[in-house]
């Protein structure tokens, strides 16, 4: 069975595990939507007082918060291992038993827990981007629908890798450390808006840095066809979310490190 | 050319020393000072397919990051390792696909699914055929009983039905060699049975090649015909279980019930080990003095109800072979 099969098989197995408790998990589902849907009522609430932020309207910025909590919840059911690595893998030896099936680490990882929870958040930002569609004139063609897929999918790209570096660190550290939350957390915090509002370093850090900008920023203004007012060229705009992708290669080197390290130590 | 090669393997272990306290825990973050630890010293053994070997010794003597090493978990430090002509640390995952593990501590099976889908989704992992699994697997069931079992949840088992299942577990993809780490630990008296009846099936007439680490001497005595006993990351001694007994506790016990009161017995190379109002027990060189002799020389001078003799039990015989080695847990 090829990797792509046996995921499935891992994503089936998994969503039958939670079947099992029905009722916690759609309490944790509809918990989890309304959790977040307190976040969209804040930034409503933050418009509705300045009418505009930056010169970007609500409808706007709900495209901006709407894509990036897709992006993150889907990254975040996906990579449920790499999250929990630490603490239920390293520290209770569980990862042993990863390292004795005959498959890669990343691949067993990425399949234990697919949280069906994290549809609750998804759903939310769903129902935002619908509700934003109809605020801006989106002009929902086969090539915006085009650049949002390719956006979310270098997005979810990007979160992932920032949850296997997460979960390399804990190779060195044992635990997950809470503080790789600033970054995951407060990096869906900082893209939900758009970048021109933010100091110019900052605006370093989320294009080239933590490309967070590449994957919301640019491709959202090519959605909304406006031209970037920090003078980022035309086409680079849709181009964006390839740093992403590159973004997980680079955690991925960076995991290699840590699993040869692991095998080294044995902690 | 052995299944496994083993050849001057060391494992040392860098540990972080740290002051106690939490000034200590603090300096600890900004400069550590690190301690080596050596797990494994210079261990060299060998093994022939079809063999069963027991690996003995106490708590923190290495026997766990030797399986770790032989399982392809961890890498040596220095020191060569072969199995099936692989280097498990070189070739992780194809090394992993032709052995099989159990933890006795460790599941490796999914808590909250039927114990068939854990099953079915290892085949998957495995990549088992299709109809060779389906072989496997009713062979595997039927020979641990496992039937009633299929269809509930792995946390609803008790630890001696989840044995079961995980020895199955281990198993499906027909691995010729088996690695077993305490697997008998926990097990109420007819599981360790039921445990130790079939890893011998397994070894004796699938020929699978079975390494065992262990705390129980019931299971070194039901099972192995080769032991290797560790302390402190050296190898102590390997060979039969009773050479290694000869080595270290030859005597033999001989449990005297008289119809009247216990005498006294004075003879060369025997001593009273305990005495009763009626009984006696002896222990004696049997080099020196041969069994038939010593029960013809008592019963001769004493009338008798009850005789038997005893060798010393396989705990009392590695307690001594630690304490000769100064092996005792470090």
């Amino acid at each position: 069975m090829n990797a792509l099969a046996l995921y499935g098989r891992y994503v089936a197995t998994s969503l039958r595990a939670q079947a099992q408790y029905p009722t916690a998990t759609l309490m944790l589902t509809a918990g989890h939507c309304a959790a977040t849907a307190i976040e969209i009522l804040c930034v409503f609430a933050l418009f509705h007082r300045f009418g505009s932020v930056g010169g970007w309207t609500f409808g706007e910025a709900a495209v901006f918060y709407a894509l990036v909590n897709i992006m993150f919840s889907l990254a975040d059911m996906l990579s449920r291992g790499f999250e929990v690595f630490g603490a239920d893998f390293v520290r209770t030896g569980a990862f042993d038993r990863v390292l004795l099936r005959p498959r890669a680490a990343a691949l067993q990882l990425a399949g234990h827990e697919v949280r069906l929870s994290r549809l609750g958040r998804l759903l939310q930002a769903s129902v935002v981007l619908i509700f934003a569609t109809n605020l801006v004139p989106i002009a929902w063609d086969a090539s915006t629908i085009a650049i949002a897929v390719w956006a979310v999918a270098g997005g979810v790209a990007l979160f992932m890798g920032l949850l296997v570096l997460q979960a390399t660190l804990a190779f060195w550290t044992v635990d997950s450390l809470e503080i790789m939350n600033v970054l995951t957390y407060g990096g869906v915090q900082a893209a939900q808006y758009p970048l021109n509002i933010y100091a110019a370093w900052f605006r370093q850090v989320l294009t080239f840095g933590l490309p967070l900008a590449c994957v919301a920023y640019y491709p959202v203004l090519a959605i909304l066809g406006r031209p970037d007012p920090l003078g980022a060229p035309d086409w680079f705009l849709p181009l964006a979310p390839i740093a992403g992708f590159a973004f997980l290669a680079l955690s991925f080197v960076a995991w290699r490190a840590g699993m040869a390290r692991y095998s080294s130590t044995g902690s | 050319m052995p299944q496994i090669l083993v050849e001057a393997l060391a494992k040392t272990y860098r540990v972080a020393e740290r002051a106690p306290g939490l000034a200590g825990a603090l300096s600890g973050l900004v400069r550590r000072r690190w301690r080596a630890v050596h797990a494994l010293a210079d261990i060299s053994f060998s093994l022939e397919a079809g063999e069963l070997l027991a690996f003995i010794g106490p708590n923190g003597a290495g026997k766990s990051t030797t399986v770790k090493i032989l399982s392809g978990i961890l890498r040596p430090t220095s020191g060569r390792v072969e199995v099936g002509g692989l280097v498990p640390y070189e070739d992780r995952v194809r090394h992993v696909a032709r052995i099989g593990v159990v933890f006795g501590q460790r599941s490796q099976l999914w808590w909250d699914l039927p114990v068939i889908d854990g099953f079915d989704l290892l085949a998957d992992i495995y990549r088992v055929e299709a109809e060779r699994y389906r072989r496997r697997r009713d062979e595997l069931v039927a020979m641990l009983r496992l039937e009633p079992l299929l269809d509930q949840p792995v946390r609803q088992l008790s630890l001696g039905q989840r044995m079961r299942a995980e020895f199955a577990a281990a198993l499906l993809h027909d691995p010729a060699i088996l690695f077993l780490d305490e697997p008998t630990i926990g097990l109420d008296a007819p599981s360790k049975l039921a445990v130790r009846d079939f890893v011998r099936r397994l070894n004796r007439e699938q020929g699978v090649t079975v390494l065992l680490t262990t705390h129980d001497m019931h299971d070194v005595e039901a099972l192995a015909e080769r032991v290797i006993v560790i302390g402190q990351g050296r190898l102590l001694t390997d060979g039969p279980f009773e050479s290694l007994r000869a080595s270290v506790l030859a005597e033999r016990r001989l449990h005297i019930d008289f119809a009247d009161a216990a005498p006294e017995v004075e003879m060369p190379g025997v001593t009273v080990r305990a005495r009763s109002a009626r009984s006696l027990e002896l222990a004696f060189d049997p080099a020196k003095i041969p069994t038939p002799k010593l029960i013809a020389a008592i019963t001769a001078e004493h009338a008798v109800d009850d005789i038997h003799v005893e060798e010393p039990a396989i705990e009392e015989v590695i307690a001594r072979f630690y304490d000769l080695h100064d092996a005792g847990e470090a």
